[in-house]
């Protein structure tokens, strides 16, 4: 054993007595002294050490550097194109496997207009057959989507409606907080000059004919929902783009009298509010088995169908409002 | 019917009018109808949810005048009223936390729009959450998605343009694959309504008819809800949309769009194809790979970031992970565990957003972490309740997500096989990664202030107290889950 180093009982018995085997190492370093000489020396070696590293250090820099340019000049030229052919590749690949696996699925399918298709149950034999008894709408069509599935014919509308608001958070320039134009209000207005046509004479006079038919046309559509093909989505679009025609026309100046944000909100605000509250007194009654005074009348009359007739209509206002407003926004961001 | 069943139909009816009843308003007026719906939501919906731990049964509401397969249909069971109490509570909570970011960063003339956005996205959210019908459920996934990009873009700066814009792209693309799958479905079976299809996918599985067919849909839909709420590696448009937008958007998308795609998932799994059909066509096992990819990958992006909120945002792809991880298992621990995580996640993610902008509000609006430093003394109530959620994210006990880890572990282990082993291994590395992450950021903002702070306002009071709240909701649900986690298992029991 050595007898330099302390044997356990001896480190044992320093512990108990609270005092470290370094400390005496310590004491014994400090009696020596210091040794000038050998601090110089030291500090000779330690500069050496540090110009190698400062050596190897640069040579690793300028080594990344050289890859790095190899690599940058690379991905610009070669790799790019690489890249890039490997993408298309990729794209094209996973297309023709989407498209294969679609008409795979196609084939899978029940055939078009086949009598036993599975599509061919009991409730669309129950809408056939029974659809106008109970009702009260000829146009089958328009009794599935505003009585039979009223809901999701409600969410379609709400779709419409938070669309047109969406589109306004976007667009929609306004005066500022002090009520006057805005530079960026003054130059779409000007843009707006510049570009769409004023005082066209052969379309005003072609609009002028067929704005009011068209906008008839739209109205008849509307209120024969019931009856006809057709209803307030239809009919709606139809009268939206006789005023877009109107507009196009004659200008923000002249339909600006008839339309503008205020008229758009009350118009929306009140379709859909008496869409809302209609559907959900008839929801609330027929969820409960309560009583509902809403009776589908005689089919074929115009007033009949219950709430299809006032619904297409409050359907079609709000329809032929979004799409005037999605115009008149695209353009120039107002009305 | 007892009264309380309408529930709801009036959770929702009454989110719709609220929104179309916010376009005549102003501003303010908005703000307080939209708060004052999502307390009463709130209210309505923890009411449902005691009524239905007392009846312990599930049951179908009709709307209208006719019964399902001719009519609508809305179907409430526990987990529906559960999932809708949590979403009202996060709208409420993130709402109040933003208020006052909402002033300052939306146009005065358009703030009344923000609002409608909210409430109409409350709608769709309650709408997926409790409807029975396929076809509705398409039809408020289009509101939620414009709702959702509405929400990014209403701060209207280059960032969150472009953000709305990618997040446009990537959500149409997956609305079409849905309705494709959607109409494809109903082409296979004749049905909209879930319990019909259910019946008749059953019978096709079991015939072995419209195999092809029946694979392609559950794959359409799958991705198409995969890509709505960013598994990876569909996250491209994920950190932008987060990390940019106001602060309550950030919040509401992170925590209830992307988890009503994901529960809506779910209850296309149990309620519409079949859990056993869904594994049959292995599309569990791809969920279980990409959800351990994104586990990893999200976590690794978000520790190379140098913006907290979108290493925030960054995390949340880790985390959406963890969600399809336990999904992919396919059992019903591992959807449990899941969807547990998924109340988690959506209570601190919320809060995490909250409170990294009110700490960057501290700081000279700058993101980085050097000028964050001190920010946790500069506003106590974001410093507390990030801490709060970046514990809780972290995993450690008596967080609400050290029990989503173990109950995710549970689950492997029960599992058993190559997959345990994979779950565990990927828990871990995750949880070492999110460590990193999030205690770095926590240290750096009680770190002492290095370099000049430049003024800041006080932080306002209603977003203070809001953080508090959520930080004890975090806690809360930390070590009060055990009910929360039996009644989730109540729930999905009375799925099927």
């Amino acid at each position: 054993m050595n007898s330099s180093k302390p044997s356990l009982k001896q480190k044992f018995t320093a512990w108990l007595e609270n005092a470290s085997m370094l400390d005496d190492a310590m004491e014994k370093d400090l009696a020596k002294g210091s040794d000038l000489k050998a601090q110089e020396n030291e500090k000779a070696v330690y500069e050496a050490w540090e110009q190698r590293q400062k050596n190897r250090h640069d040579t690793a820099v300028q080594e990344e550097h050289a890859l790095y340019e190899r690599i940058h000049h690379w991905t610009m030229t070669g790799g790019a194109k690489t890249a890039t052919i490997l993408y298309r590749l990729f794209c094209i690949f996973v297309c023709l496997a989407v498209t294969a696996f679609m008409l795979m699925m196609v084939l899978d399918m029940p055939a078009y207009g086949n009598a036993n298709s599975p599509v061919n149950n009991e409730v669309s034999a129950r809408y056939i057959e029974k659809g106008m008894e109970e009702t009260g709408a000829v146009n089958i069509v328009a009794g599935m989507i505003l009585d039979y599935r009223a809901f999701d014919t409600l969410g379609e509308s709400t779709v419409l409606f938070i669309a047109a608001c969406a589109v306004l958070t976007l667009l929609r320039i306004d005066l500022n907080r002090h009520g006057l134009p805005t530079e960026e209000l003054i130059a779409a207005e000007a843009d707006d000059r510049h570009h769409e046509p004023k005082d066209d004479v052969i379309l005003q006079r072609s609009a002028a004919l067929l704005v009011p038919i068209i906008l008839l046309f739209g109205i008849y559509i509307i209120f024969n929902g019931h009856l006809s093909p057709g209803g307030g989505f239809s009919g709606g679009a139809i009268i939206g783009a006789g005023m877009i025609l109107y507009l196009n026309a004659f200008g923000f100046k002249a339909t600006g009298k008839i339309m503008n944000f205020r008229v758009f909100t009350v118009i929306t605000f009140c379709s859909l509010m008496f869409y809302g509250l209609a559907k959900t007194y008839s929801f609330f009654t027929g969820a409960n088995h309560l009583h509902s005074i809403i009776s589908p009348g005689i089919p074929g009359n115009i007033f009949s169908a219950g709430l299809i007739l006032p619904l297409n209509i409050a359907v079609g206002m709000v329809v032929a409002c979004t799409m005037y407003v999605f115009y008149a926004l695209f353009r120039k961001g107002g009305m | 019917m007892a009264f309380i069943q309408n529930v709801p139909f009036f959770s929702i009816i009454l989110s719709m009018i609220s929104g179309i009843f916010s376009s005549a308003l102003k501003r303010k007026a908005a703000r307080s109808v939209t708060i004052v719906l999502s307390a009463v939501v709130l209210a309505m919906n923890i009411m449902l949810t005691v009524f239905m731990l007392q009846t312990g049964e599930s049951y179908t509401y009709m709307m209208g005048h006719y019964p399902a397969p001719f009519g609508n249909e809305i179907r409430a069971g526990l987990l529906e009223s559960v999932m809708a109490s949590v979403f009202a509570l996060i709208l409420l909570m993130s709402l109040l936390g933003g208020l006052n970011k909402i002033d300052e960063q939306i146009q005065e003339q358009k703030q009344n729009l923000y609002f409608i956005m909210a409430d109409l996205m409350l709608a769709s959210l309650l709408a997926l959450v409790y409807t029975n019908d396929l076809f509705t459920a398409y039809v408020f996934i289009e509101i939620n998605t414009i709702a959702a990009a509405a929400l990014i873009m209403s701060r209207q700066n280059g960032h969150c343009l472009a953000a709305a814009t990618r997040y446009m792209i990537m959500n149409l693309l997956a609305s079409g694959l849905l309705l494709m799958g959607i109409t494809m479905l109903y082409g296979i079976t004749g049905h909209l309504l879930m319990s019909n299809i259910r019946e008749s996918v059953a019978n096709l599985f079991a015939t072995g008819e419209y195999h092809t067919s029946l694979t392609v849909v559950v794959v359409l839909i799958t991705v198409a809800l995969c890509i709505k709420s960013a598994l990876f590696p569909f996250q491209e448009w994920l950190p932008d949309a987060y990390g940019y937008s106001t602060p309550s958007s950030a919040a509401m998308l992170s925590s209830l769009i992307s988890k009503s795609y994901i529960f809506l998932l779910i209850k296309i799994f149990y309620r519409v194809i079949g859990m056993e059909v869904v594994v049959s066509t292995g599309m569990t096992n791809i969920l279980f790979l990409f959800g351990i990819i994104g586990m990893i990958l999200g976590s690794v992006s978000a520790i190379r970031e140098r913006d907290i909120r979108r290493m925030v945002a960054f995390s949340s792809v880790a985390q959406i992970g963890y969600i399809y991880m336990g999904l992919g298992l396919g059992t019903r621990e591992g959807v449990i565990a899941a969807i547990f995580h998924m109340i988690i996640h959506a209570a601190a993610k919320s809060m995490l957003f909250l409170s990294a902008s009110g700490l960057i509000d501290v700081s000279g609006d700058i993101k980085q972490f050097r000028p964050l430093r001190g920010s946790g003394y500069r506003h106590k109530a974001a410093g507390a309740a990030f801490t709060v959620g970046a514990l809780s994210m972290v995993g450690v006990p008596l967080f609400g997500g050290f029990l989503s880890k173990v109950y995710f572990a549970s689950s492997a282990l029960d599992f058993g096989g190559i997959r345990a082993v994979i779950v565990l291994a990927a828990l871990a590395v995750s949880t070492l990664l999110n460590t990193m992450y999030f205690l770095h950021t926590v240290i750096s903002i009680y770190r002492p202030a290095t370099q000049e702070v430049p003024a800041y306002n006080a932080p306002s009071k209603l977003s203070s107290a809001a953080l508090w709240v959520m930080a004890a909701v975090n806690v809360a649900l930390g070590t009060l889950s055990v009910p929360l986690y039996q009644a989730i298992a109540r729930g999905l029991d009375m799925f099927s």
